[in-house]
C-alpha cells in the first residue's frame, strides 16, 4: 500500500500532507482506507512508512533523494539512515500508536465555558493529533448526559465534578462504577444577581432569595450553600436553591423567576452582556483554583479500551494545558464560539476565558485567573465533595471517602499520561486548600463536618 | 357571491396581518434610554444594554433572518449546528416513524376493541388510564429501559400519538350500522370480508378523524421530545437558540413549526375527503 521510498523511480510529491496523493481530498480518502487495512497489515507497512517519512525530512527536494538512492543503492541507504536514526523503534512507536481500540467516538459536552478542553480539542486538532475522530455533541442538561453516558450514546462526556461520584455510590441515579480521570477547569463561576439588588452586596440581606444552581449534584451547589452558610443564611430555610439548566438562567433571571444564581459561564457574562444582572462576587474568592467540571467515563469503557482511553485523555490534558496558557485565550474564544459549540457571541467567551470583563455595575475588572485550566484531579478534591454531600444529606450513614476518591478520581493514570505528554503532574495526590479562610485536611473529613454550624446531619 | 365572500375574507385577513406587524414594529423600537458608559466598558456590553434595543426583536429582524435561513436551509457546520432544512427533515422522519408504528398498532386493535364489546369493557380502563398521561412524562423513563435517546423519542411520539386513533378506530367500528351488519350476515360474508367490506368503509371517516388529531399530537410532541434529548430536530434547534437568548430564530421555529404542522394536517384532510360518503 505504501511506495517503497527506497526505489529511486518513486516519486514522493508534496500536494497533500503525506504527499502521496494529488489532493488533500484523495489523502483523506485513502487514509481512511489506510486505518481499516493498518490493523491487519504486518510491520512492512509501517517500516515503508516511517522510512519514508524520516526520508523526506533529510531530502526535502525529492530529486536529491532519488539522487542518493540511485548512488547508494536501497538496502545500503536503509541501513546508513537506521545507524543514526532508529528505524525500528520508531515503526514500533507507530505500530503501537495506531492499536487503538475504537477511533470513532462520540463525546458529550454541556454548552458552557467549563467544558472548553472538551470541545476546543475538535476545532483545534488535539483528537487528531492523538489519531482519534472524535465528534463532541451538545447534551440539553445534566440528567440527559448522565443517562447518555450510561446508555453508551456517549463514550465520554463533560460532568460536574461530583456527578462520577454520585453515580458511583448510586445517589440520584443507578450505582454505576464511573471515572473522572481529569478536571477540566477550575474556578471560573461567579455568583449573578438581578440588577435590582445592586444595593444587597450582603449576603445577610438575602433571606427569601430565589437562587438557581445547573444541578444538585454540581460544585456551584456546594459552593453557594457554603458561602451562604459562612454568612449565616441556611441554604435549606432562609432562601430557595433550585436547579435551573444553565441556558434557563438568563431566561428566568430577566423574567424575574429568580433573583440570582451561582452559574458556570458563559451564562455570569450573558446576564451582564444583556443587561439582566450584575457579577456579584466570583466563585475564586470563596474557593481560589477548586475544581468544577470533569472528563468522566464509565469504567467499563477504561477497561475495554485501555489505548483509546488513553488516547482521549491525552487529547483532553493536551488541550487543558494549551488553554491554561493566556495568550492562547482569544484564539480558543473563537473557535469555541459558534453555534455548533457555546452558540454566544464571541466578546462573551472573551471576556470570561480573558478574565477583563464588564462586571455589570459600569466596571471593567481585571481577573485573569477568572477561569483556568488544570488537568489534575487531587483526591482531596473528592474527599471535599464527599463531605459537602453528607453535611447537605444527599448521602447518609458511614463514607469511605479514601477509597470513593481513588477510585473515581483517577490521579495516578493523570500523572503517566501528563509525564508522556510532556507536563510535569504534581508529586502527591491529595493536598490541603482552604476555602473562605477555613482549612480542609482530606484525612478527617468527619471532623470538618462536624466543624460547620449549619449542617443537615 | 362565494368568490366575493373569499375576496372579502383575503383583504380581511391581509388587514389583520398588516396591523399586527405594524404594532409590533412599534412594540419593540428603540424605547430605553441610552446609558451614559464608558466606551471601553460599553465595548464589552451587548446591544440591549449599550443603545436601549428592545431584547423583543421587530418583524424587520426576523424577516431578514428568515431570509437568511431560505438561502441556506441544507448547510452542515458540524454535529451541533445543521440547516433549519436538515433540522425539520429529522423532525419529520421521527415523526413520521413514530406514527407509522402506532397507527399500524392502533387500527387493528381498535377493530377488535370495536368489534368485541368485552374487550372494549376490559381495556376501556387502561386506554382511560393512559391517555391523558403527558409525553413528557414517558421520556426519562424511555431513556431508562430503551436506552436510546433517539428510539426513546420514537417511543414518545408513539405511545402518545397512539390514542386518539384507537379510540376513534373503536368507536367508528362499534357504531357501523346495525342494518348494514345484517345485511352482511344474511349474505353469510365471512367475517374477515365483513371487517374490510363492510366495516372498514364505514368507519374510514371516523378512523381518519382520529389519524388527524393524532398527527397534530405527535407534531406538538416531537419538539418538545427534542428539547429535552438534543442532537438533531427543530426542537433542539429551538433549544439551542434559547440558548443564545436568540428570541429571532425561536419566533422563525415557531412560524415554522406552525406551518409544517399545518401542512401535515392538511395532507390528512385530504385523504379524509376521499374516504367520506354522503350517508
Amino acid at each position: 500500500m505504501f511506495k517503497n521510498p527506497f526505489d529511486h523511480r518513486n516519486r514522493l510529491s508534496r500536494s497533500c500532507a503525506c504527499g502521496q496523493h494529488a489532493s488533500q481530498g484523495e489523502h483523506e480518502a485513502a487514509l481512511r482506507a489506510q486505518s481499516a487495512e493498518i490493523a491487519t497489515n504486518t510491520e512492512a507497512t509501517y517500516e515503508n512508512l516511517v522510512a519514508e517519512t524520516v526520508l523526506r525530512q533529510m531530502f526535502p527536494v525529492d530529486a536529491h533523494r532519488r539522487a542518493f538512492l540511485n548512488k547508494l543503492g536501497a538496502s545500503t541507504a536503509a541501513a546508513a539512515i537506521s545507524s543514526f536514526f532508529p528505524l525500528a523503534t520508531a515503526t514500533e512507536v507507530f505500530a503501537q500508536a495506531s492499536a487503538l481500540e475504537k477511533k470513532d467516538l462520540k463525546v458529550g459536552f454541556i454548552p458552557i465555558t467549563c467544558a472548553t478542553p472538551i470541545i476546543m480539542a475538535a476545532p483545534l486538532g488535539f483528537y487528531v493529533k492523538h489519531g482519534l475522530n472524535v465528534e463532541v455533541n451538545k447534551a440539553a442538561g445534566w440528567a440527559v448526559i448522565r443517562d447518555k453516558t450510561i446508555n453508551k450514546e456517549y463514550d465520554a462526556a463533560h460532568m460536574l465534578s461530583p456527578m462520577p461520584l454520585a453515580i458511583t455510590m448510586g445517589v440520584g441515579a443507578n450505582a454505576i462504577p464511573y471515572t473522572m480521570p481529569a478536571v477540566e477547569n477550575i474556578n471560573g463561576q461567579a455568583i449573578t444577581l438581578a440588577m435590582k439588588h445592586k444595593d444587597k452586596r450582603d449576603p445577610k440581606q438575602w433571606k427569601g432569595f430565589k437562587l438557581a444552581v445547573p444541578f444538585d449534584y454540581s460544585m456551584h451547589n456546594y459552593l453557594l450553600r457554603y458561602y451562604l452558610a459562612e454568612n449565616g443564611i441556611d441554604p435549606d430555610t432562609d432562601v430557595q436553591i433550585r436547579a435551573v439548566p444553565p441556558p434557563e438562567m438568563v431566561a428566568n433571571l430577566r423574567a424575574d423567576n429568580i433573583d440570582g444564581f451561582l452559574a458556570p459561564d458563559p451564562v455570569n457574562q450573558r446576564a451582564v452582556y444583556d443587561g439582566v444582572g450584575f457579577i456579584h462576587l466570583l466563585s475564586k474568592q470563596i474557593w481560589d483554583r477548586h475544581p468544577c467540571c470533569g472528563f468522566a467515563a464509565s469504567q467499563e469503557f477504561v477497561k475495554q479500551n485501555p489505548n483509546t482511553y488513553a488516547a482521549l485523555l491525552k487529547s483532553i490534558i493536551d488541550a487543558t494545558a494549551y488553554a491554561s496558557k493566556a495568550e492562547n485565550r482569544k484564539e480558543i474564544a473563537e473557535a469555541i464560539s459558534p453555534a455548533n459549540y457555546l452558540n454566544q457571541p464571541v466578546t462573551v467567551v472573551e471576556q470570561v476565558l480573558t478574565g477583563t470583563f464588564a462586571d455589570g455595575l459600569g466596571n471593567v475588572v481585571k481577573a485573569a485567573d477568572r477561569i483556568d485550566f488544570d488537568p489534575f484531579p487531587y483526591e482531596s478534591f473528592a474527599i471535599w465533595i464527599l463531605s459537602q454531600m453528607k453535611r447537605w444529606g444527599q448521602i447518609k450513614g458511614d463514607v469511605d471517602y479514601q477509597k470513593i476518591a481513588k477510585q473515581v478520581y483517577l490521579a495516578t493514570d493523570t500523572t503517566k499520561l501528563m509525564k508522556e505528554v510532556g507536563l510535569t503532574p504534581p508529586t502527591t495526590t491529595t493536598k490541603t486548600f482552604s476555602v473562605m479562610g477555613k482549612t480542609f485536611d482530606p484525612s478527617k473529613p468527619e471532623d470538618y463536618i462536624s466543624s460547620f454550624a449549619i449542617k443537615r446531619t | 357571491m362565494s368568490s366575493n365572500l373569499t375576496l372579502r375574507a383575503g383583504v380581511l385577513s391581509f388587514v389583520l396581518f398588516a396591523l399586527f406587524i405594524a404594532a409590533w414594529h412599534i412594540a419593540t423600537r428603540q424605547i430605553g434610554a441610552v446609558a451614559n458608559m464608558d466606551p471601553e466598558y460599553a465595548k464589552l456590553m451587548g446591544l440591549t444594554a449599550t443603545t436601549g434595543k428592545s431584547a423583543m426583536p421587530g418583524p424587520f429582524d426576523v424577516a431578514a433572518k428568515i431570509w437568511e435561513h431560505l438561502k441556506n436551509p441544507f448547510y452542515d457546520r458540524g454535529p451541533n449546528d445543521k440547516g433549519l432544512g436538515i433540522q425539520l427533515a429529522y423532525s419529520v422522519g421521527r415523526v413520521m416513524l413514530g406514527y407509522f408504528i402506532a397507527v399500524c398498532v392502533a387500527i387493528p386493535t381498535g377493530f377488535v376493541i370495536g368489534m368485541s364489546p368485552l374487550m372494549n369493557k376490559a381495556l376501556n380502563p387502561f386506554i382511560q388510564l393512559m391517555k391523558p398521561i403527558s409525553p413528557l412524562a414517558w421520556m426519562p423513563l424511555a431513556l431508562y429501559t430503551i436506552k436510546d435517546s433517539a428510539v426513546s423519542a420514537i417511543f414518545v411520539i408513539f405511545i402518545c400519538s397512539l390514542w386518539p386513533m384507537l379510540i376513534n378506530t373503536a368507536f367508528g367500528v362499534a357504531s357501523v350500522r346495525k342494518e348494514w351488519l345484517n345485511v352482511a350476515r344474511t349474505l353469510e360474508v365471512r367475517p374477515l370480508r365483513k371487517a374490510f367490506t363492510v366495516i372498514l368503509p364505514a368507519a374510514a371517516p371516523t378512523i381518519l378523524t382520529g389519524m388527524r388529531i393524532s398527527i397534530g399530537i405527535a407534531w406538538l410532541v416531537i419538539v418538545a421530545a427534542e428539547m429535552l434529548v438534543g442532537g438533531t430536530g427543530i426542537g433542539y434547534f429551538v433549544w439551542n437558540e434559547w440558548n443564545n437568548l436568540s428570541i429571532v430564530n425561536v419566533i422563525i421555529s415557531i412560524l415554522v413549526i406552525g406551518l409544517v404542522g399545518m401542512l401535515l394536517d392538511q395532507a390528512l384532510a385530504r385523504v379524509a375527503r376521499f374516504v367520506t360518503y354522503p350517508d
